[in-house]
This record gives C-alpha cells, structure tokens and sequence, in this order.
C-alpha cells in the first residue's frame, strides 16, 4: 500500500502502565523517518546489589525489581537459589506457592483490566470518572480486587514483597479453616468475574484489530497452566529447560 | 475547593502506589476528599498545579534532580513514600561497589549508556515535608499521613525501635530463632509485620534517631555476632544513612 501520509508521534511518558516509555514515530510522504520506543527509568542494578549477599536474603532484594508482581520475583528467586543448593520444598509448599501466584495474577490482572484498560474502552482518562459514571462497575472490580489481595495476605502474609516465601518452602502456613474460607469466598466471586467478563466482552469491538508478525515465549506444561514450573516454549521453536533462558533473550550487554 | 494532589515516581518499584489501589474501597473516601490531577501509573491527565506531591523512589541519576526541583517549586508539601524514597532504601546496596563495576555487571559493552550516581533519598536532593517509610509503605501509614496534612497537623511517626512493636505482639525474638534481626534501632510503625510472619525485620523503615548502640552492642554478644556481621545486615536498606 502506496501513502503519502506524514504523521508525528510524540508521547512523553506513557500513561497507566507500570513502568516508563516514550514513543516517538515519524513518517514523511508514508515512509517510517524515525520509530523509537525509548525506556527513560532509571536503571537500578539488580545483578549487582546482589553480589556478597547471603543466600537468604536474595528473594528479598530481587521481590523489589517490581512491586506489582513481586510474588513472582520472589519465587524465581527462591527456585534459583534452591536449584543451586539442591533445597527440595514439600508437595503442601509447593501447591501454596501455586496458590500464591494465582493470587498475584488475579490482582494484576484485575488491576490491569479494571483501572488501566477500562478508562480507554469507556472513552475517559483514568478509572477516577468511572466512580461516579459506573460506580456498579467500579465497586465490582474494587471488590475483586480486594479478594485477590486477601488471597495473597493469607498465603504471603502480605500482598507486595511478600514475606512468608523463604529458602525451602514457608515461614508460616495458613489453617485449614482459612484455606477453607478463601474457597468460599472465592466460588462467591464468580458472578462478579462473569459481570467482568461481561463488560469487557461488550466493549470487545473498541479494541482495535491489530496483529502482526511475532514470536510467543511462555511457559509450558502439558498438565497445567503453567505459572510456577514447566518448559520454555515458543510458537517459532522448540521448547527448552528453562535452565537454557539465555538461549531464548538476549539481554543488552550481556 | 479540594486539594490537589500529584503522584510521581523515581528509581523503585512503584509498590508504593500500588497500595494506593490496594485501598480498595477506601479510594472512593480518599476521592472525596482531594482531587489527584497527575498520577502517571493511574490516568492520562497531567498538570502542574498541584498542592501535595508525593515521590516514591531514589534519585539515581544527576538528570533526575532537574525535574524532583521542578517538582518542589510546584508543590508547597512534599511527601517521601516508601523506602527507596524516604531513606534510599534496596538501591543504595550498589553504593558499596565501584558504580564502573556495577554498571559493567550489568550491561558489560554497553555500560557507558547507562547513566548512574550514587543512590539517594528524596530529601538528598530537595526538601521533604513528610515521610511514609516502609517497602512497601503501608496502607494505613498513608492514610494517616494524608489526613493529617489534610488537617493541618503534624503525621505522628514513631521513633522508638520496631522491638517495641514486637513484644507487644508477643512475638519469639527473632534472634532466638537463629535469625539476624535489625528490629533493636529500625524505626517502628509497622507493628513488626516480617516478625509476624515469622521471618525477621529487615531494617525497612530506616533507623531511630537515636539508636541504642550499647544495648545493639549486647544483643549480638548473646547470640555470638560481631560488628562486622552487623554492618552487612545493615547495608541492605542502611546503605545512604551509613556512608553519607
């Protein structure tokens, strides 16, 4: 297809993502003069801040690379550590630790669809609107996101950087009674998830078609979804260990 | 007329605003009573009139100092939330290094691109009027500090050790359990959460003013510590406090 369209792009901090970027495009009579995605954080030095630490205190700094996902951080630490010194976790450790990263997803992705995407498909700038327009709404996605919290609370002791995950498996367990209250609470939940789902399954025709070329990498297990453990696989390649990631990114400068 | 407030963020996590939204409910109180005109994380709309900032993250970088000015020239209070804010917190751990090594660790070839300086809190650069400490701050501790510079008054912040806490908790001492505690001089305000949950305080909250280094001095003579061992556990959030 044959333009001759100019276009300038120049947006200054993205906003409602985590994290930074700038984007700056510019086209001339249809051809792409300039496409920079530029990230302007400041770099912070993970891989150093960790050299002479002791072994048990290394989830605790790296659970601070990002504090939306922190659980995450946490338990590829904790798996690094305890794959390097041979730590084996029980079966009850490691199903809490699934239900953990449950936990986060279910935040994240509440958090992701309920006050970031949402403004967009609803034509307004923040969530800040939508309290008073869709207060329904609004409440529903609040509440769903507290239940995710209270997930997270209960197995983690706390929702960001979480610090019942340790070396071996947990510094402190729920009861019983408690897991059995979640369970409640969280079969409860489902005609909330389906108004969500609902909502967004309605206001699917904003967002706008657009695919190209890509490679998928994610995780894969052929019982489960897999969060916590599985293969590294990619719609372009084999998969592989994930012992072999660095076969799979490549990291700037390294 | 409500005030307004901004929310803006440095070299951290942004765990700290994410408690903001782990509000849940209690936002909607926390929209009646102020008006937030630019929170990047949360909203498309940006402006500079704003009464209240609040700042999470270090200043890491010399360019960065420009726009924490621009921002204390706009606002008459500035707020430090969260440790990498209020005491310069996990990023100053890469203080000790060489930065040349530190960078080179990282990036190898390519370190030259990446522009760092000593890590630093907030109050480093500009002058700060309150602090929500904490990795992250807690929910409650920004309330409280909200509603009191909504009143007018003065956050009350405590500056006694978190082993006050702790006890009051009836927690066993985490020594005791063969852990390496920084509760005896980190501030408290946290009612000892990591204790709680059966781990150790990490030093999170930064130091009392005043701590107790003879009783400190005690403590790791019982349990066969030395200084030396002291010091290291104090570097993972200590690291501005110590060497500035």
């Amino acid at each position: 297809m044959t333009t001759n369209k100019n276009l300038e792009v120049n947006v200054h901090h993205v906003t409602r993502v985590e994290g930074h970027g700038n984007i700056y495009v510019n086209v001339k009579n249809g051809i792409i003069e300039k496409c920079e995605w530029a990230i302007p954080e400041a770099p912070r030095f993970f891989e150093a801040m960790v050299v002479g630490r002791e072994w048990n205190e290394l989830h605790h700094i790296t659970s601070r690379i990002c504090g939306i996902c922190s659980i995450g951080h946490t338990l590829a630490s904790l798996k690094a550590t305890e794959a390097a010194m041979g730590i084996s976790i029980s079966d009850q450790d490691l199903k809490l630790r699934k239900i953990a990263l449950h936990a986060e997803n279910l935040q994240s992705h509440i958090l992701h669809v309920g006050f970031l995407v949402l403004p967009d498909l609803m034509g307004v700038g923040s969530v800040i609107p939508l309290a008073s327009s869709n207060p329904d709404e609004v409440k529903i996605v609040l509440g769903l996101h507290r239940l995710a919290n209270d997930m997270s609370n209960l197995i983690c002791g706390r929702t960001t950087h979480p610090q019942r995950l340790i070396p071996g498996g947990f510094s402190k367990i729920p009861s019983i009674k408690q897991l059995l209250t979640l369970r409640d609470n969280l079969q409860a939940s489902v005609p909330a998830l389906q108004a969500v789902a609902d909502l967004l399954k309605s206001l699917a025709p904003k967002i706008p078609d657009f695919t190209r070329e890509t490679e998928f990498i994610a995780l894969s297990n052929p019982d489960e979804y897999a969060l916590y453990d599985g293969k590294i696989a990619s719609t372009d390649t084999d998969s592989a260990p994930v012992k072999d990631y660095l076969s799979y990114t490549k990291k700037l400068g390294s | 007329m409500k005030p307004k407030v901004a929310f803006f963020d440095f070299a951290g996590c942004e765990g700290d605003q994410l408690q903001i939204a782990n509000l849940e409910e209690e936002i909607l109180d926390l929209l009646g009573q102020v008006e937030v005109v630019s929170f990047r994380e949360v909203m498309k709309e940006h402006s500079d009139d704003y009464h209240i900032a609040f700042i999470e993250g270090s200043c890491t970088r010399q360019q960065d100092e420009e726009r924490l000015k621009q921002i204390r020239k706009n606002a008459s209070v500035v707020v430090a939330i969260g440790s990498c804010a209020t005491i310069g917190g996990i990023n100053s751990l890469k203080n000790y290094q060489n930065l040349d090594t530190v960078k080179k660790i990282v990036y190898g070839e390519n370190a030259s691109l990446f522009d760092t300086y000593l890590a630093r809190p907030i109050d480093a650069v500009i002058p700060v009027d309150a602090y929500v400490h904490g990795c992250p701050m807690t929910k409650e501790e920004f309330l409280h500090v909200v509603k009191s510079l909504l009143l007018g008054k003065k956050p009350e912040i405590p500056n006694y050790p978190v082993c006050v806490e702790c006890k009051k908790n009836e927690n066993v001492c985490a020594f005791e359990r063969g852990e390496f505690c920084i509760g005896p001089v980190t501030r408290a305000g946290c009612n000892s959460c990591c204790v709680n949950e059966g781990t150790k305080c990490w030093g999170c909250r930064g130091m009392v003013d005043n701590p107790n280094e003879n009783s400190q001095k005690e403590v790791l003579i019982k349990y066969g510590l030395s200084v030396d061992d002291a010091i290291g556990k104090f570097k993972l959030y200590f690291g501005w406090e110590k060497k500035k």
